[in-house]
């Protein structure tokens, strides 16, 4: 894949000082406003701290990343209304956030996501299908954390932040070369675990970047529902930098992504990047926006398209041409019959594995219970022969 | 009505629909009442139990707080101690441990700290129980881990009516109440009769009178337990249901009355019978009823392990198969 090439560019830097008690080097100080590099118009403006060299292939990778996992994405919606999941969280509008960030990681790099990275996942190279077990409700998680450095889905908001933080603490004791990700939303800002997390990511200076998607809405809850100063800003109280970036513009979020990422990896600590943008769909499948939001905010931000503003740019260019939307096109459809087929042969689980790795040690309990289970459930069996 | 439109004669509600006319009543009868939490105000709520209230007392009596659980039942503590009597509803049932805090080092021992000079009337809706189709933590039953705790009452209805009237007696307690609704039962229609005269918020009740066995259940297994008892029936048994509402305090008197006729006592719950309710309950009755039991009490309940996903968790769940055969069970001693 052409945009493989992006995650690896940035280059490893060891750090000297990874041990989590020195001091660290004064990072960066990023500075006020938003950073964007491409324009909803598709016009690809400078910014003076965050320069971006890309090729056209990186591009048109950029592109296909987000018109896949758009396409994804909507299969899944259109799979939930037809009963074959029990709920689905859409990204629709998130694109650029996602694959911009998620494209300026490294294999060694870690991610703890929400239950929304769709995208990361599809940049982490976890299988699409994999993402719809528990939203069918067969399995509560569906992927090996490790093969993909891409955590499980985490549900309870705020959680993974902290787990993120302690991981990138070991990543730091251990002297390793990686970044952790930790995602989360605009409403998860307010909890005590996400604060809890800046808190021991500043003291213990962890290679961590908080990743967060300000798409304005926490379900009914409007951003300034959990907050008076714009989210980027709170880095400031616990010490460490933060930065805003225009969320729809997935080159400016590749480059801000893959900065922070590097102070991490150099040993410079967090950085908080808010990613700035909308939630275009509805919380999930089972909400109804109508209740709370005005079409006029959705039409305007419509007109801030990820991917519109990209294809833009790339016809601009002359980097893409009808051929390549068409084949484009066409590698969607394949994608999305793909995952319908795999939905509909998805095997429910055997009602006896809800007993299995409760613990990694065994339990005689869970064994009782499972031996009397089963002699129930054989007990219907012997009623039918009979 | 104005801005209350509390029903005044026998309506025919769902759950979901008669806990918004006891918020609403609430609301209307008192001014220190609030109501707030995740969502609760433009949206109604994610099951719609708010709905309307906020159009029609203000963003200042029903409140949408910021996305943190330990915040608003740590806020409710301070606006109780104020003189204020917050609703606070926490969104699904796995949502609560965030608040386990609050709600545990504070909010159940802060009266007797104080020697009983303060007092924290807070309500803590708390949708419960499985049998959605949900995804994780969104189907869990964790009453046993809050009934450990003294300081604390806990109570669930199991029909509109109850709902009703039991969360308005529970606005009115001095004390803080975790009110947990049935979210499976939330459609379930009865008739609300707001003139009647509740009984006690913390008598259990016998729903259904039988003989031959006595099957204990509250919140979405009294369902559950009726129709157990209608099979029952059809085989020749006879079952006396009885609905237990609360779970701290139990009321014990009730459900002894019931075993000392019937000889037999299972309990139904949907939460993890290890160390569940059903364990309080078969010790009490042990040691109330020895010499009346004809069987040991038997538990039909969630088992030791995390609630499972949602195509398996009809497996999980004390459904009308495992009740009965508990009910078997129990009878073939
Ligand atoms: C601790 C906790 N409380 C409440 C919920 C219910 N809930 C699920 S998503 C959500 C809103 C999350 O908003 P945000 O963090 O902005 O993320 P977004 O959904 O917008 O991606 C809420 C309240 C939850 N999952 N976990
Ligand atoms: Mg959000």
């Amino acid at each position: 894949m052409t945009v493989e090439s992006t995650a690896a560019r940035g280059k490893p830097r060891r750090s000297t000082n990874r041990s989590t008690t020195t001091t660290r080097r004064k990072p960066r100080q990023p500075r006020d406003g938003m950073v964007q590099l491409l324009t909803p118009e598709g016009e690809r403006v400078e910014h003076p701290d965050y320069a971006l060299d890309i090729d056209a292939d990186t591009l048109r990778g950029l592109y296909r990343d987000m018109a896949l996992t758009r396409r994804f994405d909507a299969e899944a919606t259109a799979l939930q209304r037809q009963g074959e999941l029990g709920l689905w969280p859409s990204l629709l509008g998130q694109e650029a956030a996602q694959i911009g960030s998620g494209r300026a990681l490294r294999p060694q790099d870690y991610v703890f996501p929400t239950y929304r990275e769709h995208g990361v996942a599809w940049c982490r190279g976890v299988d699409p299908t994999k993402l719809l077990g528990m939203f069918r409700g067969v399995n509560h998680g569906g992927w090996d954390p490790n093969t993909n450095n891409f955590h499980l889905y985490t549900i309870v908001i705020g959680s993974q932040v902290l787990h993120a933080t302690g991981y990138a603490m070991g990543v730091a004791k251990d002297g390793a070369d990686a970044a952790v990700l930790a995602y989360f939303g605009d409403g998860a800002s307010s909890q005590g675990d996400v604060a809890e997390a800046f808190t021991f990511a500043a003291v213990y200076n962890a290679p961590v970047v908080f990743f967060c998607q300000n798409n304005q809405w926490a379900i009914s809850e409007p951003t300034e529902r959990q907050t008076r100063v714009p989210l980027y800003q709170r880095a400031a109280g616990y010490g460490f930098p933060g930065v805003r970036v225009d969320g729809n513009d997935v080159l400016a979020v590749l480059a801000v992504t893959r900065a922070a990422a590097e102070q991490a990896r150099s040993g410079q600590g967090p950085t908080l990047v808010e990613a700035f943008t909308y939630r275009m769909g509805a919380h999930t499948t089972s909400d109804d926006p109508t209740r709370y939001r005005s079409d006029d905010e959705l039409v305007s931000w419509e007109a801030k398209d990820p991917l519109l503003r990209l294809r833009r740019h790339l016809e601009r260019l002359d980097a893409a041409d009808e051929a390549y939307f068409a084949a484009l096109d066409e590698e969607s459809d394949t994608l999305a019959r793909r995952v319908r087929e795999a939905i509909r042969t998805m095997p429910d689980p055997d009602p006896m594995s809800a007993f299995e790795h409760v613990y990694a040690d065994g339990h005689s309990l869970v064994d009782e219970e499972r031996a009397q289970y089963a002699a129930y459930v054989a007990s219907f069996a012997d009623r039918e022969e009979n | 009505m104005a801005a209350g439109t509390s029903p005044a004669s026998p309506v025919r509600l769902p759950l979901a629909k008669a806990v918004n006319a006891a918020l609403r009543t609430a609301l209307d009868a008192d001014p220190k009442v609030l109501v707030m939490g995740e969502d609760v105000g433009k949206l109604g709520g994610v099951f719609r139990v708010t709905d309307g209230l906020q159009k029609d007392f203000g963003e200042d009596r029903v409140i949408d707080t910021p996305l943190a659980e330990s915040g608003i039942i740590g806020t409710a503590i301070g606006l109780a101690l104020r003189g204020y009597r917050p609703v606070a509803e926490i969104q699904f049932d796995g949502f609560v441990f965030p608040a386990y805090d609050q709600i545990v080092t504070q909010l159940a021992k802060m009266h007797a700290r104080a020697l009983g000079t303060i007092k924290l009337p807070v309500v803590i809706r708390i949708p419960f129980g499985g049998g959605i189709g949900a995804v994780e933590h969104h189907s869990e039953s964790p009453e046993a881990l809050f009934a450990h705790v003294a300081g604390l009452k806990i109570v669930t209805p199991s029909n509109a009516s109850d709902a009703y009237w039991m969360l308005r007696q529970a606005i009115e307690c001095d004390d803080p109440v975790i009110f947990f609704e049935p979210k499976a039962r939330y459609w379930d229609k009865a008739d609300v009769d707001p003139s009647g005269i509740p009984g006690p918020l913390h008598a259990a009740r016998v729903v259904r009178e039988g003989t031959d066995l006595t099957l204990l259940a509250y919140g979405p297994t009294v369902r559950t337990a009726l129709q157990a008892a209608d099979a029952a029936a059809e085989e020749g048994t006879s079952l006396e249901v009885v609905d237990m509402r609360s779970v701290s305090p139990i009321d014990f008197d009730t459900i002894q009355r019931s075993v000392e006729k019937t000889g037999r006592l299972v309990v139904a719950h949907e939460a993890p019978v290890f160390f569940g309710a059903g364990a309080e309950i078969a010790a009490r009755i042990t040691e109330r009823c020895f010499y009346h039991l004809e069987a040991p009490v038997l538990r039909v309940g969630g088992f030791h392990s995390p609630y499972p996903p949602a195509r398996i968790e009809e497996d999980y769940l004390p459904g009308l198969d495992r009740v009965l055969d508990g009910v078997d069970r129990a009878l073939a001693y």
